[in-house]
């Protein structure tokens, strides 16, 4: 199956965006993957070996921690698995949207 | 300093959608190729901002539409450069709570000031760093098509 690599790991991924493994299911994917790239490890995982909280995993569509098997769901060598850090942020300002807080451009 | 060079229309574009969304953060990506100085963009790509419980002042892309822009980027040859939003009737500058949920390290995050409803100054900034212990963000040179629009502003 293909892994797809996301721009910030390809350079512990050999400079790859792409990548090939035989596995037959999601945690052997990722096992294959480690195994070919022991550097990726310290960036999908925490310490303890948990997947770090902001990386997600989706198997075609579908977020692999909500799926009923998990890393155990059967894969075949036409699904794709993409490995997705998390876009998320915000200005702080607080208050609401009235005037209160306005910044004026000088 | 680095640098990110993007075309006028994607420069025009991505702060439009400021003003569109405010006042709400607008959220989208940016594809392109690295170049030795920094990020060369060829397009944006729209996100929808999920955090609709306080979209004045945080954002998210859903993760199934990164895996798709991921998708396109790679049939159109590109890479995922970096990320934009907007702070609404805010200074376009990285807040704690942009840094603390950046995890793309070597993209560029373009903030685009919209103050009541017309966009203001846009800022690169360039997360840098080899971890999530090392990370943090470099100010960023813009500049566009040939033209210089100078490094971040306060
Ligand atoms: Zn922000």
């Amino acid at each position: 199956m293909n892994i797809l690599i996301p721009t910030p790991l390809r350079p512990f991924a050999g400079g790859q965006n792409v990548l090939q493994v035989e596995a037959g299911t999601v945690g052997e994917a990722i096992h294959a993957l480690t195994g070919a790239h022991p550097e990726l490890r310290r960036h999908l995982f925490t310490p303890e070996g948990k997947l770090r909280a902001f990386v997600n995993l989706y198997l075609n569509e579908d977020d692999i921690r909500y799926l009923p098997d998990k890393e155990n769901t059967r894969v075949s060598a036409a699904d794709s698995l993409s490995i997705i850090p998390s876009i998320a942020g915000g200005s702080d300002r607080r208050g609401g949207r009235g005037f209160g807080a306005m910044q004026i451009n000088p | 300093m680095s640098i990110l060079r993007l075309p006028r229309f994607v420069y025009d574009e991505i702060r439009a959608h400021g003003e569109e969304t405010y006042p709400h953060e607008c959220c989208g990506a940016l594809l392109g190729h690295p170049a030795p100085e920094g990020w060369r963009i060829v397009a944006s790509v729209r996100a929808d901002n999920t955090r609709t419980d306080s979209a004045h002042n945080r954002y998210q892309i859903a993760p199934v539409e990164l895996v798709h822009i991921q998708r396109t980027a790679r049939r159109q040859g590109a890479e995922i450069a970096g990320f934009y939003h907007s702070h609404p009737d805010h200074p376009p500058q990285w807040s704690p709570t942009d840094f603390a949920e950046a995890h793309w390290l070597g993209s560029s995050y373009v903030i685009t000031e919209v103050a009541q409803g017309k966009a203001g100054r846009t800022n690169s900034f360039l997360l840098a760093g080899t971890t999530e212990e090392d990370k943090h963000f470099e100010d960023e040179a813009i500049v566009m098509d040939d033209e210089s629009i100078g490094a971040p502003s306060a």
